[in-house]
């Protein structure tokens, strides 16, 4: 049973403690800063934030007494020669000529959007899912960190453009995430580690879908087998998806559950196959994060979102929908949420559970938990600054 | 050798961070060498490319730099520095 939440949010990193009076925020840190995900790691109690400083650039920030000090002093950077091919968001009076050679461009760290623990197989070790689509794992705690190349280098992004030119055609496209900050390109906002084996690693990409080493990160493999997409000719095409998150459950790890721009989704076998288990007219279809039972696999919440051109609550009513069977029905649960007048929208990271608690907090500044898996919920705090991530301690 | 000014906001991160002298025969330079006496304030000046970050202004004097991608604009020993961040958030 966790005690604490911690917050990332457009204004700063908060902690909430359970007290006998309720839910308590402290003070905020780092205020006034953006913070893109906070979390703690389960080995050791260290608390990490990603700062999405506007002016002076993405960094990393870290505590090692519960929330007391954080210092700065762990950060990552693209290394000299890591390239991309550039993507342009199509516009109106810039058709994309598809006939022209790729251009490249020099890597430069945009935002950490995620940071994934691995287990105690693995002490010290880090990984971070980035805006331009790399990934970055720390071997000594975050003291350094390093760019997986073989990931970096895939086939699926043209190949080594260390080395040279592209010797494949670019399969990840850019997220819309990343228009914010200038630019058109891909990012991993998931990073989910295998509780039987750290070297095992998923990791999921806007836009191209869920990505697998069994090796520590040597060797990738995409892992988007039955995933369907409503918005390119082959619906089953092997990239182009749009995986708004993926968790998994700790005690059954082959059960991985996706919120994907066009669904639910659900696997039984650790990736190697995709399931929708979407229920559109229950309005279970679209939004971005999802929370995964830690020990039953067939129990998962989401937090369904009109999509997508609204992004808002469906019709004013803001609630969160759970399964119990693996997908086959939805339960929609709404007690203490507020049913009208509701335009709250849910960040991929901002739903979480733990032991039977469940919470999760909106860009309108809501924070709700709920004690009972979601049969009833609490506000915290209705002016809490637009929230970003939401993690038990 | 140039003088360097900074914004206030930098010293919530480098604490210790003063007006002062510093040698360098370009912005580039200068920036190294305020690096060194301070680690990692590079990074929060220029990002991993060496280009100026997008929110950041330096100017010589009351100029803008020319070149933010290399930061190679020259300094003559009188020159004033002034290390800003762009008026912009919300």
């Amino acid at each position: 049973m966790s005690d604490q939440l911690l917050l990332g949010t457009r204004k700063g990193t908060l902690i909430l403690d359970r007290k006998a009076s309720g839910w308590t925020p402290r003070p905020i840190a780092h205020a006034g800063m953006s913070i893109s995900y906070a979390a703690a790691d389960p080995r050791d109690g260290t608390l990490w934030a990603a700062m999405d400083h506007a002016h002076w650039g993405p960094k990393l920030s870290r505590s090692r007494d519960g929330g007391a000090t954080w210092d700065n002093q762990s950060q990552l950077a693209y290394p000299k020669g890591a390239r991309f091919i550039e993507q342009h968001l199509p516009l109106p009076d810039q058709e994309p000529n598809p006939d022209a050679p790729p251009a490249y461009k020099d890597a430069a760290l945009l935002k950490v959007w995620m940071l994934g623990f691995a287990g105690a197989d693995q002490p010290g070790v880090i990984h971070a899912g980035t805006l331009p689509g790399g990934l970055f794992t720390s071997r000594d705690g975050g003291d350094t960190w390093e760019l997986n190349r073989p990931l970096w280098n895939h086939d699926s992004r043209g190949g080594d453009l260390f080395a040279g030119p592209a010797t494949s055609k670019n399969q990840w496209g850019g997220t819309p995430a990343a228009i914010a900050y200038g630019e058109f390109v891909p990012g991993i906002h998931s990073v989910v580690v295998d509780p039987r084996d750290s070297n095992h690693l998923y990791v999921a990409v806007s836009c191209a879908g869920v990505v697998e080493t069994r090796d520590g990160g040597r060797t990738w493999a995409g892992a988007n087998r039955g995933m369907l997409n409503d918005y390119l000719p082959n619906p089953e095409a092997e990239w182009g998806h749009d995986p708004h998150f993926v968790a998994l459950c700790a005690a059954h790890p082959d059960r991985l559950w996706q919120q994907n721009h066009t669904g639910v989704f659900t696997s039984a076998d650790g990736a190697r196959s995709w399931k929708r288990v979407s229920h559109a007219e229950q309005a279970v279809h679209f939004g971005f994060p999802i929370a995964a039972d830690e020990r039953d696999p067939l129990t998962a919440w989401v937090v369904p979102a009109t999509g997508d051109n609204e992004r808002m609550s469906v019709k004013g009513g803001l609630f969160v929908a759970r399964t119990s069977d693996g997908g086959a029905t939805w339960q929609a649960l709404r007690e203490g949420l507020p049913q009208e007048h509701s335009y709250d929208i849910v960040y991929r990271h901002a739903l979480d559970a733990r032991a039977g608690r469940v919470a999760f907090a909106s860009t309108t500044g809501n924070v709700y938990i709920s004690e009972d898996r979601g049969d009833s919920w609490r506000c915290v705090g209705h002016n809490f600054p637009p929230v970003h991530s939401v993690r038990f301690v | 050798m140039p003088e360097v000014a900074f914004t206030r906001h930098l010293l919530r991160f480098f604490p210790t961070l003063q007006d002062s002298a510093v040698p360098g025969a370009t912005v580039r330079e200068v920036l190294d060498e305020l690096d060194r006496r301070y680690p990692g304030f590079a990074s929060y000046i220029i990002d991993e490319t060496g280009r100026l970050r997008r929110h950041v202004n330096i100017f010589i004097g009351e100029e803008p730099i020319r070149d933010r991608l290399r930061l190679s604009d020259p300094l003559a020993p009188t020159d004033k520095l002034f290390i800003l961040q762009a008026l912009s958030g919300g």
